[in-house]
């Protein structure tokens, strides 16, 4: 799906100044300066995700970390929800153009995670139950950019929403944030995720607009 | 014609382009198909989407995705919108736009949620509301392309007034088999009270699934949620089972 017009320099087919649509006013005026390029305020929270919701029980859960040697450290539902726990109040953008304000979860950062992992990978491919993946450098997982959560808005994260645990690092665009979260594997070279290899991009930084490979 | 101009290729910037209105449709009360030009459009596959960016006079540009409603056709590319009544953009495209105005948009984008003439398996197609328009794409294309391939679409709606596509349903596709569940109201002398649709009735609309289909669901979160996990209840594998959701993206 990815497309150019053979253009050799900026600015005449293709373009990136935007231009105005006549009569158009739009809203979002107070809260602009929070939303990256092209975004929308909602209150709702949608959902996407490509497939049915997989029902994972809890008592059969479980979450690994796998370095890239090999070395697995897994957590099961009681030690995890164990673990110190944070609250993180985010703000959420999603690829498909929606942002969500202040956003109350409840998690374990994968500091804690990773404190006793041994490892010198640069990346990480995260997987889910019912097979969806993503990937992310694991420096965007350290230094408190990222959790575990498996609370919302005080309550149970619920299944549509990635129940019973997904990922979250709110500061790339939401597909990043893997529900329904199984494993991190490490690894030395990045190596693309679901949406990431049907033409969504490698990072995504929604500061940046990075929505598509290319971007 | 239908020539599916997804090159695979990575690493390449889809880019904004303009947008001119050429035409204009209405297709429900509060649903429009816009016709845009768009110099250079490149093809795409039917369920594929676009972004299309709107921009104030203050500089102020917001964006949204909209499916693609129609079959590759040379520079022409067809969007059908919703009107959301409060809504930031639908209003403005559905209400305001007129022929011979631009907008921004790039695309086609995504690859996940397509069908492609080559898929030799029987397909299910269920649509809630305006989450019809994606699958109509995969409809056109099958008939643009003269394709056999045995589709059945169950397409669940609230009343007759939020029915979209209705005459171009109504003429002669062979091999496509059409199932209209109405929610709240009904036409005329209809047989069905309107009401929820059912796992049985699903399972009656749709394919065994040891005929191994694949099935595209698209339609609000909850729509998609009951239609998904009835799929799943019986016994369709969930790696067949492809969904798309309708935020009410205004």
């Amino acid at each position: 799906m990815s497309w150019r017009m053979e253009t050799a320099c900026f600015g005449e087919w293709g373009h990136d100044m935007p231009i105005v649509s006549r009569g158009f006013h739009g809203r979002a005026r107070e809260t602009r300066h929070r939303l990256p390029p092209g975004q929308y305020e909602t209150t709702d929270f949608p959902v996407l995700s490509a497939g049915p919701t997989p029902r994972v029980n809890p008592d059969e859960w479980e979450f690994t970390i796998r370095t890239e040697t090999g070395t697995r450290h897994s957590w099961n539902w009681a030690e995890f929800t164990a673990l110190p726990s944070q609250t993180p109040t985010v703000d959420l953008h999603c690829v498909t153009k929606w942002s969500k304000f202040d956003t109350e979860w409840q998690g374990v950062s994968l500091d804690v995670l990773l404190e006793d992992v041994e490892t010198s990978a640069d990346y990480a491919l995260v997987h889910s139950y019912g097979d969806y993946t993503t990937n992310v450098p694991l420096e965007d997982l350290l230094d408190g950019k990222a959790w575990i959560a498996y609370r919302y808005d005080g309550e149970e994260l619920a299944p549509e929403h990635g129940g019973p645990a997904r990922l979250l690092v709110p500061h790339l665009y939401f597909w990043k944030s893997a529900k329904w979260v199984q494993r991190i594997q490490l690894l030395d070279e990045d190596e693309r995720g679901f949406w990431e290899n049907i033409g969504y991009h490698d990072y995504g930084d929604p500061w940046r607009e990075q929505r598509y490979q290319g971007d | 014609m239908a020539r599916a101009a997804v090159s695979g290729r990575l690493g390449d910037r889809l880019r904004w382009t303009t947008a001119r209105l050429t035409d204009r449709r209405i297709e429900s009360d509060a649903a429009r198909t816009l016709v845009f030009e768009v110099p250079g459009w490149p093809g795409h596959l039917a369920g594929q989407h676009v972004d299309v960016r709107l921009t104030a006079e203050d500089g102020y540009s917001t964006q949204r995705s909209y499916s693609l409603a129609s079959a590759p056709d040379g520079e022409s590319v067809e969007l059908t919108v919703q009107r959301v009544d409060d809504g930031e953009v639908s209003p403005y495209l559905t209400d305001e736009l007129a022929v011979d105005d631009v907008v921004e948009l790039r695309g086609p984008v995504g690859g996940w949620f397509v069908w492609r003439p080559e898929q030799k398996e029987p397909i299910l197609l269920v649509g809630g509301g305006s989450g019809l328009v994606p699958l109509m794409a995969m409809i056109r294309m099958r008939r643009a392309v003269g394709s056999r391939t045995p589709f059945r679409l169950v397409y669940v709606v609230r009343s007759p007034e939020y029915q979209l596509f209705v005459s171009d349903l109504r003429g002669d596709d062979p091999g496509l088999d059409k199932t209209y569940l109405y929610t709240r109201s009904t036409p005329a002398e209809w047989p069905r009270p309107p009401g929820r649709f059912t796992a049985s009735e699903l399972s009656n609309a749709g394919w065994p699934p040891d005929f191994e289909p694949t099935c595209y669901v698209c339609g609000s979160t909850g729509f998609v949620e009951t239609a998904a996990g009835l799929l799943v209840a019986l016994g369709h594998q969930p790696g067949r089972i492809r969904t798309e959701r309708f935020g009410s993206s205004g």
